[in-house]
């Protein structure tokens, strides 16, 4: 009851917004509420079966199911606000209005009486008598939905399908093409050079410095410079002339060292 | 309690997503809608089977899920594919048959 009067004004309130909201993903989310809190209501009404049910195929399965469809879709495919019927948005929901007023006038216009309740019906819990009238009174129609669920199956399956129109490439043609470029226009064969991160830094968004000291434009991913987020390692290039001039000097010394050894001897 | 709360939030809920079917363009929020307008006719379900003290209100309920999981399948399967040819999710846009 208490959970009726909190659940129901979210409920109506995150309809709403998923019929009004712009974008789709949040519609889906807002949907996720909504399909929650009716899960919730079923469990308040002595169908603890129907909850499991609820959560798990709705909002585990189906809800899913909508924002992996979004995500290959696109996320920021939000709605055309243009009308191509002019008013028809107005007067659809003028409509709508109209068709709630009515059925909630009619369904409170009616009296039901109290309400028997399932307790003398469940003696052994709410899911062995849905079980028990669903393989006996309901057997037929739970063998035919078997048989949609295949036919869904098969559907998405043939829908989802795409024709390969033209044939594979295989590695034998992919390292054949590399070869082809390098003879024609030069293109170096082998892989790209692998980003400088771990010399200074930890992230990829740092060039790999060339043994002149310049960065190397191919270590970096082509997306990250045009986001403009590639790291300056003008710095580094002194830190590396730096370690370039003490190794130099270090050489010296032990070649120093390996000649005061042989005046030693 | 009473069953006339849990119908007329059911009524409302229907209500909403019939608007929403109307209003909206994009075919995946239209869709949704449609799964609100289940839900609420799965809660009117739910509600009578606890008002009328049987059961086979929850196994209708049962089959509508049933039915709207198989359901919502396709009709993915169907927008992916209208989208991958017409690079759009809009319902405005599949208007081929008009012409």
């Amino acid at each position: 009851m208490i959970a009726f009067w909190i659940l129901a004004p979210v409920m109506v309130v995150c309809a709403l917004a998923m019929v009004v909201v712009r974008k789709a993903v949040h519609s889906a989310m807002l949907l996720a509420v909504v399909m929650v809190s009716l899960a919730v209501l079923y469990a308040a009404q002595d169908a603890p079966f129907l909850f499991a049910v609820q959560i798990i195929v709705y909002t585990g399965a189906v809800l899913m199911l909508f924002l992996f469809v979004l995500m290959l879709v696109g996320v920021d495919s939000s709605d055309s606000m243009v009308e191509t019927l002019r008013g028809q948005r107005v007067a659809a929901t003028a409509v709508g209005a109209v068709f709630a007023v009515l059925l909630v006038a009619s369904v409170t216009q009616a009296t039901y009486g109290a309400a028997v309740g399932l307790e003398a019906f469940e003696e052994d819990g709410n899911v062995s008598g849905v079980a028990q009238l669903l393989f006996s009174k309901y057997v037929l129609a739970f063998e035919v939905t078997s048989a949609l669920l295949i036919t869904a199956a098969l559907g998405a399956m043939l829908l989802a399908h795409r024709e390969r129109l033209t044939p594979k490439t295989t590695q034998r043609d992919m390292a054949l093409q590399r070869m082809r470029d390098y003879a024609e226009h030069g293109v170096h064969p082998g892989p790209l050079p692998s980003p400088g991160m771990l010399a200074r830094h930890n992230s990829v968004d740092t060039p790999a410095l060339l043994p002149d000291g310049t960065p190397s434009e191919l270590s970096i991913s082509r997306i990250m410079r045009a986001r403009g987020t590639v790291r300056d390692v003008s710095q580094d290039r002194l830190i590396a002339t730096e370690i370039e001039a003490g190794t130099k000097q270090l050489e010296s010394g032990r070649t120093h060292d390996t000649q005061n050894e042989g005046t030693k001897r | 309690m009473s069953v006339t709360p849990f119908l007329v939030l059911s009524a409302l809920l229907f209500s909403i997503g019939a608007i929403g079917v109307l209003v909206r363009r994009n075919a995946i929020v239209v869709f949704m809608c449609v799964e609100l307008m289940l839900n609420a006719s799965n809660l009117t379900f739910v509600a009578f089977a606890r008002q009328h003290g049987n059961l086979d209100g929850q196994i209708a309920a049962f089959f509508v899920m049933v039915v709207a999981a198989a359901e919502v399948v396709v009709g993915l399967a169907i927008i992916m594919t209208i989208f991958r040819t017409r690079r759009s999710a809009s319902v405005d846009d599949a208007s081929l048959l008009k012409y």
